[in-house]
Protein backbone atom coordinates (compact mmCIF):
# COMPACT_ATOMS: atom_id res chain seq x y z
CA UNK A 1 0.00 0.00 0.00
CA UNK A 2 1.26 3.23 -0.39
CA UNK A 3 1.17 6.00 1.25
CA UNK A 4 -1.97 8.46 0.09
CA UNK A 5 -1.81 12.07 -0.62
CA UNK A 6 -4.91 14.06 -0.19
CA UNK A 7 -6.08 14.69 -3.62
CA UNK A 8 -8.79 17.23 -4.87
CA UNK A 9 -11.87 18.11 -7.13
CA UNK A 10 -8.31 20.03 -9.87
CA UNK A 11 -6.87 16.44 -9.30
CA UNK A 12 -9.60 14.37 -10.99
CA UNK A 13 -8.68 15.12 -15.27
CA UNK A 14 -5.16 13.60 -14.17
CA UNK A 15 -6.30 11.14 -12.58
CA UNK A 16 -9.13 10.10 -15.43
CA UNK A 17 -6.59 10.70 -18.00
CA UNK A 18 -4.55 7.91 -16.61
CA UNK A 19 -7.41 5.25 -17.66
CA UNK A 20 -9.11 7.55 -20.70
CA UNK A 21 -6.25 5.67 -22.95
CA UNK A 22 -8.78 2.96 -22.45
CA UNK A 23 -11.67 4.61 -22.24
CA UNK A 24 -15.58 3.59 -23.58
CA UNK A 25 -17.49 6.25 -22.87
CA UNK A 26 -16.07 9.49 -22.15
CA UNK A 27 -19.04 11.40 -22.04
CA UNK A 28 -20.86 9.84 -20.25
CA UNK A 29 -18.32 8.91 -17.53
CA UNK A 30 -17.28 13.04 -17.43
CA UNK A 31 -21.19 14.03 -16.78
CA UNK A 32 -21.32 12.09 -13.63
CA UNK A 33 -18.02 14.02 -12.27
CA UNK A 34 -19.33 17.15 -10.49
CA UNK A 35 -22.22 14.90 -8.84
CA UNK A 36 -19.79 12.13 -7.56
CA UNK A 37 -16.96 14.76 -6.19
CA UNK A 38 -19.76 16.56 -4.23
CA UNK A 39 -21.51 13.05 -2.99
CA UNK A 40 -17.98 11.87 -1.99
CA UNK A 41 -16.62 15.52 -0.69
CA UNK A 42 -19.33 16.81 1.43
CA UNK A 43 -22.85 14.33 1.52
CA UNK A 44 -21.80 10.66 1.76
CA UNK A 45 -20.86 9.45 5.38
CA UNK A 46 -18.74 7.00 4.42
CA UNK A 47 -14.50 6.26 4.19
CA UNK A 48 -12.47 3.99 3.34
CA UNK A 49 -12.19 2.47 7.01
CA UNK A 50 -15.99 2.69 7.19
CA UNK A 51 -16.58 0.43 3.80
CA UNK A 52 -18.27 -2.24 6.08
CA UNK A 53 -19.77 -0.22 9.20
CA UNK A 54 -23.71 -0.84 9.16
CA UNK A 55 -24.45 3.15 9.51
CA UNK A 56 -22.09 4.11 6.86
CA UNK A 57 -24.12 5.88 3.72
CA UNK A 58 -24.21 3.52 0.73
CA UNK A 59 -24.26 5.07 -2.89
CA UNK A 60 -25.18 3.14 -5.80
CA UNK A 61 -23.67 3.64 -9.17
CA UNK A 62 -26.38 2.35 -11.37
CA UNK A 63 -25.33 3.75 -14.48
CA UNK A 64 -22.56 1.42 -14.14
CA UNK A 65 -21.07 2.32 -17.70
CA UNK A 66 -18.42 4.99 -18.09
CA UNK A 67 -17.21 4.62 -14.50
CA UNK A 68 -14.00 6.83 -14.94
CA UNK A 69 -14.83 9.60 -12.68
CA UNK A 70 -16.52 6.75 -10.30
CA UNK A 71 -12.74 5.38 -9.81
CA UNK A 72 -11.16 9.22 -9.75
CA UNK A 73 -13.08 9.91 -7.22
CA UNK A 74 -12.75 7.17 -4.99
CA UNK A 75 -9.03 7.15 -6.06
CA UNK A 76 -8.96 10.68 -4.68
CA UNK A 77 -11.16 10.02 -1.60
CA UNK A 78 -8.53 6.79 -0.39
CA UNK A 79 -10.77 4.15 -1.65
CA UNK A 80 -8.21 2.68 -4.15
CA UNK A 81 -4.73 3.47 -4.87
CA UNK A 82 -4.51 5.77 -7.71
CA UNK A 83 -1.50 3.63 -9.33
CA UNK A 84 -4.41 1.17 -9.93
CA UNK A 85 -6.32 3.73 -12.06
CA UNK A 86 -3.30 2.72 -14.71
CA UNK A 87 -4.62 -1.04 -14.84
CA UNK A 88 -7.59 0.10 -15.50
CA UNK A 89 -9.97 -2.89 -17.71
CA UNK A 90 -6.97 -4.75 -18.10
CA UNK A 91 -7.14 -8.73 -16.90
CA UNK A 92 -5.61 -8.43 -13.79
CA UNK A 93 -7.16 -5.46 -12.27
CA UNK A 94 -10.39 -4.78 -9.88
CA UNK A 95 -11.22 -1.21 -12.09
CA UNK A 96 -13.61 -2.86 -14.78
CA UNK A 97 -15.39 -0.78 -17.28
CA UNK A 98 -18.63 -1.99 -14.81
CA UNK A 99 -17.62 -1.55 -11.21
CA UNK A 100 -18.03 -4.78 -8.94
CA UNK A 101 -18.80 -4.36 -5.64
CA UNK A 102 -16.98 -7.96 -4.95
CA UNK A 103 -13.97 -6.48 -6.62
CA UNK A 104 -13.70 -3.12 -5.04
CA UNK A 105 -14.43 -2.15 -1.35
CA UNK A 106 -16.58 0.48 -1.20
CA UNK A 107 -18.13 0.06 -3.88
CA UNK A 108 -22.14 -1.21 -3.03
CA UNK A 109 -23.50 -2.93 -6.60
CA UNK A 110 -22.35 -4.42 -9.36
CA UNK A 111 -23.79 -2.49 -11.83
CA UNK A 112 -23.33 -2.43 -15.78
CA UNK A 113 -26.84 -3.62 -16.62
CA UNK A 114 -29.10 -0.68 -17.04
CA UNK A 115 -32.16 0.14 -14.09
CA UNK A 116 -30.96 -2.53 -11.56
CA UNK A 117 -29.82 0.23 -8.89
CA UNK A 118 -33.12 1.82 -7.96
CA UNK A 119 -34.71 -1.23 -7.06
CA UNK A 120 -31.34 -2.66 -5.31
CA UNK A 121 -31.55 0.68 -2.97
CA UNK A 122 -35.15 0.38 -2.23
CA UNK A 123 -34.04 -3.06 -1.07
CA UNK A 124 -31.36 -1.62 0.72
CA UNK A 125 -33.65 1.03 2.27
CA UNK A 126 -36.15 -1.40 3.71
CA UNK A 127 -33.71 -3.80 4.98
CA UNK A 128 -31.64 -0.76 6.61
CA UNK A 129 -35.58 0.50 7.93
CA UNK A 130 -36.47 -3.64 9.01
CA UNK A 131 -33.01 -3.52 11.56
CA UNK A 132 -33.74 -0.27 12.86
CA UNK A 133 -31.01 1.92 10.83
CA UNK A 134 -32.77 5.21 10.66
CA UNK A 135 -29.23 6.95 9.92
CA UNK A 136 -27.70 5.75 6.92
CA UNK A 137 -28.99 7.12 3.44
CA UNK A 138 -29.21 5.35 0.50
CA UNK A 139 -28.22 6.80 -3.08
CA UNK A 140 -28.70 6.15 -6.12
CA UNK A 141 -27.17 7.51 -9.77
CA UNK A 142 -28.86 6.72 -12.66
CA UNK A 143 -29.02 8.61 -16.06
CA UNK A 144 -31.68 10.33 -18.11
CA UNK A 145 -31.24 7.76 -21.22
CA UNK A 146 -30.93 4.60 -18.28
CA UNK A 147 -34.44 6.11 -16.65
CA UNK A 148 -35.93 4.50 -20.15
CA UNK A 149 -35.61 1.00 -18.86
CA UNK A 150 -39.48 -0.12 -16.92
CA UNK A 151 -37.63 -1.23 -13.80
CA UNK A 152 -36.96 2.25 -12.64
CA UNK A 153 -40.60 3.06 -13.26
CA UNK A 154 -41.82 -0.15 -10.66
CA UNK A 155 -38.98 1.60 -8.45
CA UNK A 156 -40.38 5.08 -8.88
CA UNK A 157 -43.69 4.10 -7.78
CA UNK A 158 -42.75 1.70 -5.14
CA UNK A 159 -40.33 3.93 -3.08
CA UNK A 160 -42.63 6.59 -2.36
CA UNK A 161 -45.57 4.75 -1.66
CA UNK A 162 -43.26 2.75 1.10
CA UNK A 163 -42.03 6.04 2.42
CA UNK A 164 -38.34 5.65 1.64
CA UNK A 165 -37.41 9.33 3.20
CA UNK A 166 -33.44 7.85 3.48
CA UNK A 167 -33.33 7.49 -0.57
CA UNK A 168 -32.50 9.69 -2.86
CA UNK A 169 -32.03 9.18 -6.84
CA UNK A 170 -29.72 11.49 -8.73
CA UNK A 171 -30.18 11.40 -12.21
CA UNK A 172 -27.61 12.82 -14.23
CA UNK A 173 -29.45 14.42 -17.05
CA UNK A 174 -27.17 15.07 -20.40
CA UNK A 175 -30.46 14.61 -22.99
CA UNK A 176 -29.21 11.31 -23.70
CA UNK A 177 -32.67 9.37 -23.76
CA UNK A 178 -33.51 8.82 -27.27
CA UNK A 179 -37.01 9.18 -26.94
CA UNK A 180 -36.88 12.25 -24.48
CA UNK A 181 -39.15 13.11 -21.44
CA UNK A 182 -41.76 15.65 -22.16
CA UNK A 183 -42.90 17.62 -19.16
CA UNK A 184 -39.55 16.88 -17.85
CA UNK A 185 -37.92 14.27 -15.33
CA UNK A 186 -38.49 15.67 -11.94
CA UNK A 187 -42.25 15.25 -12.78
CA UNK A 188 -41.98 11.36 -13.40
CA UNK A 189 -41.03 11.30 -9.52
CA UNK A 190 -43.21 13.94 -8.15
CA UNK A 191 -46.55 13.01 -9.38
CA UNK A 192 -44.87 9.05 -7.68
CA UNK A 193 -44.71 10.83 -4.45
CA UNK A 194 -40.80 11.94 -4.09
CA UNK A 195 -39.63 15.87 -3.42
CA UNK A 196 -38.13 16.32 -6.50
CA UNK A 197 -35.77 19.65 -7.62
CA UNK A 198 -33.78 20.23 -10.75
CA UNK A 199 -30.30 21.35 -10.48
CA UNK A 200 -27.40 22.79 -12.68
CA UNK A 201 -25.45 19.26 -12.47
CA UNK A 202 -22.25 21.15 -12.35
CA UNK A 203 -22.67 23.56 -9.67
CA UNK A 204 -21.06 22.50 -6.78
CA UNK A 205 -22.95 24.54 -4.03
CA UNK A 206 -26.48 23.95 -5.67
CA UNK A 207 -25.72 20.30 -5.94
CA UNK A 208 -24.89 19.92 -2.18
CA UNK A 209 -27.60 22.05 -1.29
CA UNK A 210 -29.68 19.89 -2.88
CA UNK A 211 -28.22 16.76 -2.12
CA UNK A 212 -28.10 17.59 1.66
CA UNK A 213 -30.01 14.95 4.21
CA UNK A 214 -33.92 16.31 4.71
CA UNK A 215 -35.62 14.96 7.36
CA UNK A 216 -39.05 13.59 6.05
CA UNK A 217 -40.33 10.06 4.58
CA UNK A 218 -40.91 11.16 1.23
CA UNK A 219 -37.93 10.08 -1.26
CA UNK A 220 -36.02 12.76 -2.76
CA UNK A 221 -35.12 13.15 -6.55
CA UNK A 222 -32.36 15.35 -7.82
CA UNK A 223 -32.02 15.88 -11.18
CA UNK A 224 -28.77 17.09 -12.24
CA UNK A 225 -28.51 18.74 -15.31
CA UNK A 226 -25.68 18.82 -17.63
CA UNK A 227 -24.47 19.24 -21.17
CA UNK A 228 -25.76 17.43 -23.81
CA UNK A 229 -24.17 14.54 -24.61
CA UNK A 230 -24.11 15.06 -28.23
CA UNK A 231 -21.18 18.21 -27.22
CA UNK A 232 -18.83 15.66 -26.97
CA UNK A 233 -19.55 13.39 -30.04
CA UNK B 1 -52.71 -28.58 3.85
CA UNK B 2 -50.61 -28.31 0.23
CA UNK B 3 -47.36 -27.17 -0.43
CA UNK B 4 -48.44 -23.79 -0.81
CA UNK B 5 -50.49 -23.46 2.43
CA UNK B 6 -47.75 -24.68 4.03
CA UNK B 7 -45.31 -22.55 2.65
CA UNK B 8 -47.37 -19.40 3.90
CA UNK B 9 -47.72 -20.89 6.99
CA UNK B 10 -43.98 -21.67 7.73
CA UNK B 11 -42.77 -18.28 6.32
CA UNK B 12 -45.38 -16.66 8.66
CA UNK B 13 -44.65 -18.23 11.41
CA UNK B 14 -40.60 -17.89 10.67
CA UNK B 15 -40.75 -13.94 10.35
CA UNK B 16 -42.66 -14.14 14.16
CA UNK B 17 -39.41 -15.38 15.48
CA UNK B 18 -36.76 -14.62 13.15
CA UNK B 19 -36.06 -10.72 12.40
CA UNK B 20 -33.41 -11.62 9.39
CA UNK B 21 -36.44 -13.33 7.19
CA UNK B 22 -38.35 -10.75 4.89
CA UNK B 23 -40.85 -11.90 2.22
CA UNK B 24 -40.94 -9.81 -0.80
CA UNK B 25 -44.91 -10.54 -2.93
CA UNK B 26 -45.82 -8.79 -6.36
CA UNK B 27 -49.56 -9.32 -4.96
CA UNK B 28 -49.50 -12.85 -5.25
CA UNK B 29 -50.64 -14.73 -2.38
CA UNK B 30 -50.11 -11.40 -0.58
CA UNK B 31 -53.67 -12.00 1.26
CA UNK B 32 -52.54 -14.95 3.04
CA UNK B 33 -50.04 -13.11 4.74
CA UNK B 34 -51.91 -10.14 5.90
CA UNK B 35 -51.60 -11.05 9.52
CA UNK B 36 -47.74 -11.18 9.74
CA UNK B 37 -47.69 -8.04 7.41
CA UNK B 38 -49.76 -6.68 10.44
CA UNK B 39 -47.28 -7.46 12.95
CA UNK B 40 -43.93 -7.30 10.87
CA UNK B 41 -44.62 -5.03 8.22
CA UNK B 42 -41.03 -4.44 7.25
CA UNK B 43 -40.82 -7.53 6.90
CA UNK B 44 -43.64 -8.65 4.62
CA UNK B 45 -43.09 -6.58 1.70
CA UNK B 46 -45.99 -6.39 -1.21
CA UNK B 47 -44.69 -4.42 -4.05
CA UNK B 48 -47.90 -5.03 -6.05
CA UNK B 49 -47.77 -6.62 -9.89
CA UNK B 50 -44.03 -5.51 -10.08
CA UNK B 51 -41.93 -8.30 -10.66
CA UNK B 52 -38.12 -7.03 -11.46
CA UNK B 53 -38.88 -4.84 -8.71
CA UNK B 54 -39.52 -7.88 -6.74
CA UNK B 55 -36.65 -9.75 -7.45
CA UNK B 56 -34.34 -6.08 -6.93
CA UNK B 57 -35.62 -5.45 -3.98
CA UNK B 58 -34.97 -9.05 -2.46
CA UNK B 59 -31.25 -8.12 -3.72
CA UNK B 60 -31.35 -5.38 -1.70
CA UNK B 61 -32.60 -6.72 1.27
CA UNK B 62 -29.97 -9.35 0.97
CA UNK B 63 -27.19 -6.52 0.55
CA UNK B 64 -28.06 -5.53 4.07
CA UNK B 65 -27.86 -9.08 5.58
CA UNK B 66 -31.14 -9.86 5.74
CA UNK B 67 -32.76 -13.33 4.38
CA UNK B 68 -35.19 -12.64 1.70
CA UNK B 69 -38.01 -14.88 0.61
CA UNK B 70 -39.27 -13.67 -2.79
CA UNK B 71 -42.34 -15.66 -3.79
CA UNK B 72 -44.72 -15.76 -7.13
CA UNK B 73 -45.94 -17.91 -10.02
CA UNK B 74 -42.90 -19.53 -11.29
CA UNK B 75 -42.93 -17.56 -14.95
CA UNK B 76 -43.29 -14.12 -12.94
CA UNK B 77 -40.97 -15.08 -10.75
CA UNK B 78 -38.09 -16.76 -12.76
CA UNK B 79 -39.12 -15.93 -16.49
CA UNK B 80 -40.18 -12.65 -16.17
CA UNK B 81 -37.80 -11.12 -14.69
CA UNK B 82 -34.61 -13.46 -15.12
CA UNK B 83 -31.90 -10.67 -15.65
CA UNK B 84 -32.39 -9.65 -12.09
CA UNK B 85 -32.54 -12.94 -10.93
CA UNK B 86 -28.85 -13.40 -12.40
CA UNK B 87 -27.85 -10.35 -11.48
CA UNK B 88 -29.21 -9.01 -8.25
CA UNK B 89 -28.04 -12.26 -6.32
CA UNK B 90 -25.28 -14.15 -8.00
CA UNK B 91 -23.09 -11.27 -9.39
CA UNK B 92 -23.77 -9.36 -6.08
CA UNK B 93 -22.05 -12.24 -4.33
CA UNK B 94 -25.90 -12.57 -2.04
CA UNK B 95 -28.55 -15.11 -1.89
CA UNK B 96 -32.11 -15.34 -1.58
CA UNK B 97 -34.81 -17.81 -1.33
CA UNK B 98 -37.19 -17.77 -4.03
CA UNK B 99 -40.28 -20.02 -3.73
CA UNK B 100 -42.59 -20.08 -7.14
CA UNK B 101 -46.19 -22.08 -7.49
CA UNK B 102 -47.74 -22.76 -10.74
CA UNK B 103 -44.47 -24.93 -11.77
CA UNK B 104 -44.97 -26.94 -15.21
CA UNK B 105 -48.76 -27.72 -15.57
CA UNK B 106 -50.31 -26.93 -12.43
CA UNK B 107 -52.58 -24.50 -13.37
CA UNK B 108 -53.97 -26.07 -16.43
CA UNK B 109 -57.28 -24.56 -16.71
CA UNK B 110 -55.29 -20.70 -17.12
CA UNK B 111 -53.12 -22.46 -19.87
CA UNK B 112 -49.71 -21.31 -20.70
CA UNK B 113 -49.08 -17.79 -19.11
CA UNK B 114 -48.67 -19.31 -16.05
CA UNK B 115 -46.87 -22.07 -16.63
CA UNK B 116 -43.12 -22.15 -16.82
CA UNK B 117 -41.62 -25.50 -17.95
CA UNK B 118 -38.13 -23.88 -18.52
CA UNK B 119 -37.43 -22.47 -15.27
CA UNK B 120 -35.01 -24.79 -13.75
CA UNK B 121 -33.24 -25.03 -17.22
CA UNK B 122 -33.23 -21.28 -17.09
CA UNK B 123 -31.47 -21.40 -13.40
CA UNK B 124 -28.97 -23.96 -14.30
CA UNK B 125 -27.71 -21.34 -16.69
CA UNK B 126 -26.36 -19.78 -13.24
CA UNK B 127 -23.98 -21.01 -10.90
CA UNK B 128 -24.25 -21.57 -7.46
CA UNK B 129 -28.23 -22.54 -7.42
CA UNK B 130 -29.51 -25.07 -5.23
CA UNK B 131 -32.96 -26.18 -6.72
CA UNK B 132 -35.60 -28.10 -4.17
CA UNK B 133 -38.36 -29.66 -6.41
CA UNK B 134 -39.98 -30.98 -3.57
CA UNK B 135 -43.11 -33.89 -3.65
CA UNK B 136 -44.76 -33.32 -0.49
CA UNK B 137 -45.89 -30.77 1.88
CA UNK B 138 -43.58 -32.10 4.90
CA UNK B 139 -40.73 -31.40 2.51
CA UNK B 140 -41.31 -28.36 1.91
CA UNK B 141 -41.36 -27.74 5.39
CA UNK B 142 -37.99 -29.01 5.76
CA UNK B 143 -36.59 -27.60 3.18
CA UNK B 144 -37.82 -24.37 3.64
CA UNK B 145 -36.39 -24.50 7.64
CA UNK B 146 -33.41 -25.51 6.04
CA UNK B 147 -33.54 -22.35 3.42
CA UNK B 148 -34.34 -19.83 5.82
CA UNK B 149 -31.10 -20.43 7.87
CA UNK B 150 -28.46 -20.51 4.91
CA UNK B 151 -27.10 -17.37 2.81
CA UNK B 152 -27.13 -18.81 -0.46
CA UNK B 153 -29.40 -18.97 -3.56
CA UNK B 154 -32.30 -21.48 -3.29
CA UNK B 155 -34.89 -22.29 -5.65
CA UNK B 156 -37.88 -23.89 -3.84
CA UNK B 157 -40.67 -25.47 -6.74
CA UNK B 158 -44.13 -25.44 -5.01
CA UNK B 159 -46.80 -28.02 -6.89
CA UNK B 160 -50.19 -28.17 -5.97
CA UNK B 161 -50.10 -31.91 -7.24
CA UNK B 162 -48.11 -34.55 -4.46
CA UNK B 163 -47.23 -37.66 -3.50
CA UNK B 164 -48.96 -39.91 -1.48
CA UNK B 165 -46.35 -39.92 1.22
CA UNK B 166 -43.01 -37.52 1.89
CA UNK B 167 -39.52 -38.80 1.82
CA UNK B 168 -37.47 -36.60 4.40
CA UNK B 169 -33.81 -36.58 3.86
CA UNK B 170 -31.20 -35.19 2.04
CA UNK B 171 -29.39 -36.73 -1.30
CA UNK B 172 -31.39 -39.12 -3.81
CA UNK B 173 -33.15 -41.72 -1.78
CA UNK B 174 -33.53 -45.36 -2.88
CA UNK B 175 -37.29 -45.94 -3.07
CA UNK B 176 -37.01 -49.66 -4.91
CA UNK B 177 -34.56 -51.71 -5.31
CA UNK B 178 -34.08 -53.77 -9.01
CA UNK B 179 -31.14 -54.64 -10.98
CA UNK B 180 -32.70 -54.01 -15.30
CA UNK B 181 -31.74 -50.62 -14.55
CA UNK B 182 -32.56 -46.76 -12.60
CA UNK B 183 -35.38 -44.58 -12.90
CA UNK B 184 -34.47 -41.07 -11.14
CA UNK B 185 -37.84 -39.96 -10.07
CA UNK B 186 -37.95 -35.92 -9.24
CA UNK B 187 -40.36 -34.28 -6.60
CA UNK B 188 -44.08 -35.06 -7.75
CA UNK B 189 -43.43 -37.40 -10.41
CA UNK B 190 -42.68 -40.32 -8.13
CA UNK B 191 -46.07 -41.76 -7.45
CA UNK B 192 -46.45 -41.84 -11.10
CA UNK B 193 -43.30 -43.36 -11.47
CA UNK B 194 -44.05 -46.37 -8.45
CA UNK B 195 -47.73 -46.61 -10.36
CA UNK B 196 -45.83 -47.03 -13.76
CA UNK B 197 -42.76 -49.50 -12.80
CA UNK B 198 -44.95 -51.49 -10.32
CA UNK B 199 -43.67 -55.71 -11.05
CA UNK B 200 -40.80 -54.34 -12.83
CA UNK B 201 -37.38 -54.97 -11.82
CA UNK B 202 -36.07 -51.84 -12.16
CA UNK B 203 -34.73 -49.46 -9.08
CA UNK B 204 -36.07 -46.19 -8.51
CA UNK B 205 -34.58 -43.23 -6.87
CA UNK B 206 -36.36 -40.04 -5.33
CA UNK B 207 -35.16 -36.55 -5.53
CA UNK B 208 -36.76 -33.77 -3.25
CA UNK B 209 -33.32 -32.13 -4.90
CA UNK B 210 -31.85 -31.96 -8.32
CA UNK B 211 -29.40 -29.09 -7.97
CA UNK B 212 -27.10 -30.33 -6.78
CA UNK B 213 -27.37 -33.41 -8.43
CA UNK B 214 -26.47 -36.27 -6.77
CA UNK B 215 -24.28 -37.52 -8.94
CA UNK B 216 -22.68 -40.32 -6.35
CA UNK B 217 -26.06 -41.44 -5.23
CA UNK B 218 -26.81 -42.20 -9.13
CA UNK B 219 -23.18 -43.74 -9.99
CA UNK B 220 -23.85 -46.30 -6.65
CA UNK B 221 -27.29 -46.98 -8.22
CA UNK B 222 -26.13 -47.68 -11.45
CA UNK B 223 -23.49 -50.32 -9.83
CA UNK B 224 -25.96 -52.07 -8.84
CA UNK B 225 -28.12 -52.68 -11.79
CA UNK B 226 -27.83 -52.67 -15.31
CA UNK B 227 -26.76 -49.23 -16.55
CA UNK B 228 -29.51 -47.42 -18.16
CA UNK B 229 -31.16 -44.88 -16.52
CA UNK B 230 -34.67 -43.09 -17.12
CA UNK B 231 -35.34 -39.19 -15.79
CA UNK B 232 -38.08 -38.14 -14.88
CA UNK B 233 -38.84 -34.47 -14.30
CA UNK B 234 -41.65 -32.42 -13.96
CA UNK B 235 -40.37 -29.73 -16.25
CA UNK B 236 -38.64 -29.84 -19.50
CA UNK B 237 -37.51 -33.07 -20.39
CA UNK B 238 -33.95 -33.66 -20.24
CA UNK B 239 -33.03 -30.70 -18.27
CA UNK B 240 -30.81 -33.21 -16.03
CA UNK B 241 -29.97 -35.29 -18.44
CA UNK B 242 -26.19 -33.61 -18.83
CA UNK B 243 -25.79 -34.20 -14.85
CA UNK B 244 -26.24 -38.05 -15.39
CA UNK B 245 -23.86 -38.04 -18.64
CA UNK B 246 -21.35 -36.27 -16.24
CA UNK B 247 -21.51 -39.03 -13.07
CA UNK B 248 -21.59 -41.56 -15.30
CA UNK B 249 -18.25 -40.00 -17.67
CA UNK B 250 -16.65 -43.15 -17.86
CA UNK B 251 -19.17 -46.04 -17.29
CA UNK B 252 -21.16 -47.23 -20.63
CA UNK B 253 -24.86 -46.18 -19.76
CA UNK B 254 -28.20 -44.99 -21.89
CA UNK B 255 -30.13 -42.07 -20.71
CA UNK B 256 -34.39 -41.63 -21.34
CA UNK B 257 -35.25 -38.42 -20.48
CA UNK B 258 -38.97 -37.75 -19.33
CA UNK B 259 -40.57 -34.76 -18.75
CA UNK B 260 -42.17 -31.61 -20.23
CA UNK B 261 -42.69 -31.97 -24.15
CA UNK B 262 -39.79 -29.53 -26.12
CA UNK B 263 -41.11 -29.77 -29.28
CA UNK B 264 -44.61 -28.30 -29.09
CA UNK B 265 -46.83 -26.17 -26.92
CA UNK B 266 -49.49 -27.85 -25.29
CA UNK B 267 -52.69 -25.77 -26.48
CA UNK B 268 -55.16 -26.67 -24.19
CA UNK B 269 -56.57 -26.54 -20.75
CA UNK B 270 -58.28 -29.22 -18.81
CA UNK B 271 -56.66 -30.93 -16.19
CA UNK B 272 -53.25 -31.69 -15.09
CA UNK B 273 -53.63 -35.14 -15.48
CA UNK B 274 -54.85 -34.63 -19.23
CA UNK B 275 -51.47 -32.64 -19.83
CA UNK B 276 -49.37 -35.66 -18.06
CA UNK B 277 -51.08 -37.40 -20.61
CA UNK B 278 -49.87 -35.23 -23.23
CA UNK B 279 -46.50 -34.94 -22.26
CA UNK B 280 -46.43 -39.13 -21.57
CA UNK B 281 -45.36 -38.78 -18.08
CA UNK B 282 -48.77 -40.14 -16.95
CA UNK B 283 -47.98 -43.64 -15.63
CA UNK B 284 -49.38 -45.40 -18.80
CA UNK B 285 -46.90 -43.23 -20.93
CA UNK B 286 -44.55 -43.98 -18.48
CA UNK B 287 -45.26 -47.51 -18.68
CA UNK B 288 -44.82 -47.30 -22.11
CA UNK B 289 -41.26 -45.59 -22.16
CA UNK B 290 -40.40 -47.81 -19.51
CA UNK B 291 -40.92 -50.94 -21.56
CA UNK B 292 -39.70 -49.61 -24.88
CA UNK B 293 -36.15 -47.87 -22.79
CA UNK B 294 -35.59 -50.61 -20.41
CA UNK B 295 -35.03 -54.71 -21.01
CA UNK B 296 -37.62 -55.95 -18.60
CA UNK B 297 -39.86 -58.84 -18.92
Amino acid sequence: MTTMTRLEYPDLPGLIDRMSGAEKHTPASQSTTDVLWVLYDEILNVSPSTVDDPLRDRFLLSKGHGPMAYYAVLAAKGFIDPAELDTWATYDSRLGQHPDRVLIPGVEIAAGSLGHGLPLGIGMALGLRAQGNSTSRIVVLTGDAELDEGSNHEAIQVAARLNLGRLTTVVVDNSSASLGWPGGIADRFEREGWDAVTVDGRDHRVLADALRDKPGTRPRAVIARVEPKHLFQ
Amino acid sequence: MDMRDTFLTDISAAIDTDPRIALVLADISAVAVEDVALRHPDQVINVGIREQTLIGVAGGLALTGLRPVAHSYAPFLIERPFEQVKLDFGHQDTGAVLVSIGGSHEWTEGGRTHMSPGDVALLDTLPGWTVHVPGHAAEVRELLADALLRDDRIYLRLNIRANRVPHLGSGFQTIRQGTAGVVLAVGPMLDSVLEATAGRDLTVLYASTIRPFDGVRLRSAVWDARPDVAVVEPYLRGTSSHFVNDALADVPHRVLSLGIRRDTEIRRYGTPEQHDTAHGIDPDGLRTAFDGFFSVN
